[in-house]
């Protein structure tokens, strides 16, 4: 276990493994996605309450749990990094961060497009649920950023971690906020006491759609680390290699 | 046929929700590649550069 | 700058702006709790001076009136204790229904009639389809009755 650990943490060895893993996580995440996709729009049974609005479920709650999950990653990551001094741990915080900051939007946009019909209104400054997801994005802005600002890669590296462990509070702020305070936004569907508060019919498309952009997300991830190991190890015998072989 | 697309009266809510889902979905792949491309290529055209220079004699700075 | 002063004034502006956004979320939630007002404090008067504020509660069944005006509507909404009527001028939320819960913004105008100047309508974290939640309340309806019968 350790052994093929140690192994994958290997900049040259995670490089061609990712290579391999990326498609197979691209296929079946959008085989899943369009399963969901068709399935959520043409044959789930419009909300008692909402109508055919309440489809915007099956672009938005993937997108708000990605955002999270980006971020945990991030968190989980930066930790590693910083405590094991693991440099693949760094590489993929920086990869995820530019993801996670386009799921963070994803679910603004598509929850400010639901909320319009429903609720009356496009934002509601103060939301607890909606401003503790906008200072999300401005988190993975503020990473990207700091990154961007420091040249030498083991001092951003350390930097950007310290960043997003302090804003790692803001996750479970996002994910309680709904009972901790008066929110517009409603409880957990999903996670809460006695199962899913969600009709099987609606219910399958949505777990296809929230699995099925986690897949479409890894290959994401296991991408942008290989172009983050490729940057971090430039100057090594293996990359010279390849360049050489590759372009030759 | 066309009142599965109308949503009821929600069609530009949900179409433009799912518009949005996939245009995300595509600027991801496009940044990640593009990314990927142009670091691929700087790395080459430095070694390259590299290449050239110690063959005409200069000690490399990188 | 030498590289060293970038990096610590880059590693200070993230610190900076890292306590500027917790300071704000603080702040935006302890503003939008502080403007929050019981329905029966309403009743009793105990409403901010000079400073609209929210009310929540549900819509009463069969309390929606139509006003003068094209849009005008007057309906009550209750916290289960205490109840006030909300005057609206404007487009409801399309969720907005008897029973529903709404927020409602706006203040108490000098007959002590909360006039509304925005109504949001908030729904459950349920999702079923129409048939579902009929024949649900068809239960509670005969489970209601059938312990009518009981007592």
């Amino acid at each position: 276990m350790w052994k093929f650990l140690h192994k994958l943490a290997s900049p040259p060895h995670f490089y061609a493994l990712a290579a391999k893993m990326i498609p197979w996580f691209n296929i079946s995440g959008l085989l899943l996605i369009a399963y969901g996709t068709v399935a959520g729009l043409f044959f789930a049974p419009a909300d008692y309450q909402q109508g055919d609005a309440f489809r915007i479920i099956y672009a938005h709650v993937p997108a708000a749990y990605l955002s999270m999950m980006a971020y945990s990653i991030m968190a989980i990551s930066a930790g590693i990094g910083l405590i094991w001094r693991m440099k693949l741990a760094h590489a993929v915080a920086a990869a995820a961060a530019p993801l996670g900051a386009w799921f963070t939007f994803l679910a603004l946009a598509t929850g400010s497009i639901w909320g319009r019909p429903m609720w009356g209104t496009w934002w509601e400054w103060g939301d607890p649920r909606l401003t503790s997801e906008l200072i999300m994005l401005f988190l993975y802005f503020g990473y990207m950023s700091l990154r961007a600002a420091i040249d030498e890669t083991s001092k951003a590296d350390k930097a950007s971690a310290v960043l997003i462990l302090v804003g790692a509070v803001n996750v479970p702020i996002i994910h309680f906020s709904v009972e901790w305070w008066s929110s517009l936004h409603q409880g957990p569907t999903l996670i809460k006491e006695g199962g899913p508060a969600i009709e099987t019919a609606m219910l399958y498309p949505l777990l296809a759609m929230i699995l099925g952009f986690s897949l479409f997300f890894g290959a994401l991830l296991l991408a942008r680390v290989r172009t983050e190991v490729l940057h971090r190890e430039r100057r090594s015998r293996w990359v010279r290699n390849l360049v050489l072989t590759e372009s030759a | 046929m066309m009142e599965i697309f109308a949503m009821g009266k929600y069609g530009a809510y949900v179409w433009s929700s799912f518009a949005l889902m996939f245009m995300v979905m595509i600027a991801c792949v496009v940044q990640a590649r593009s990314r990927h491309r142009k670091m691929f290529r700087q790395i080459e055209s430095r070694l390259k550069s590299q290449a050239l220079s110690e063959k005409n004699g200069h000690r490399s700075e990188n | 700058m030498k590289p060293r002063q970038q990096r610590m004034l880059a590693v200070g502006l993230a610190a900076l702006g890292v306590v500027i956004a917790a300071a704000f979320t603080l702040r935006a939630f302890q503003d939008n709790m502080m403007f929050y007002v019981e329905i029966s404090d309403v009743v009793q008067g105990n409403v901010p001076d000079e400073r609209k504020f929210r009310v929540g509660g549900l819509v009463v069944p069969n309390s929606i009136v139509r006003e003068s005006g094209e849009l005008a509507v007057k309906f009550t909404v209750t916290d289960t204790k205490n109840s006030l009527d909300v005057h609206y001028d404007g487009i409801l939320p399309d969720l907005f229904r008897e029973g529903q819960g709404i927020i409602a913004h706006g203040s108490l105008d000098e007959n002590g009639q909360f006039q509304a100047d925005t109504v949001l309508a908030k729904h459950d974290e349920k999702y079923m389809p129409p048939e579902v939640a009929d024949s649900l309340a068809k239960h509670a309806a005969e489970k209601e009755a059938a312990t009518v019968v009981d007592e």
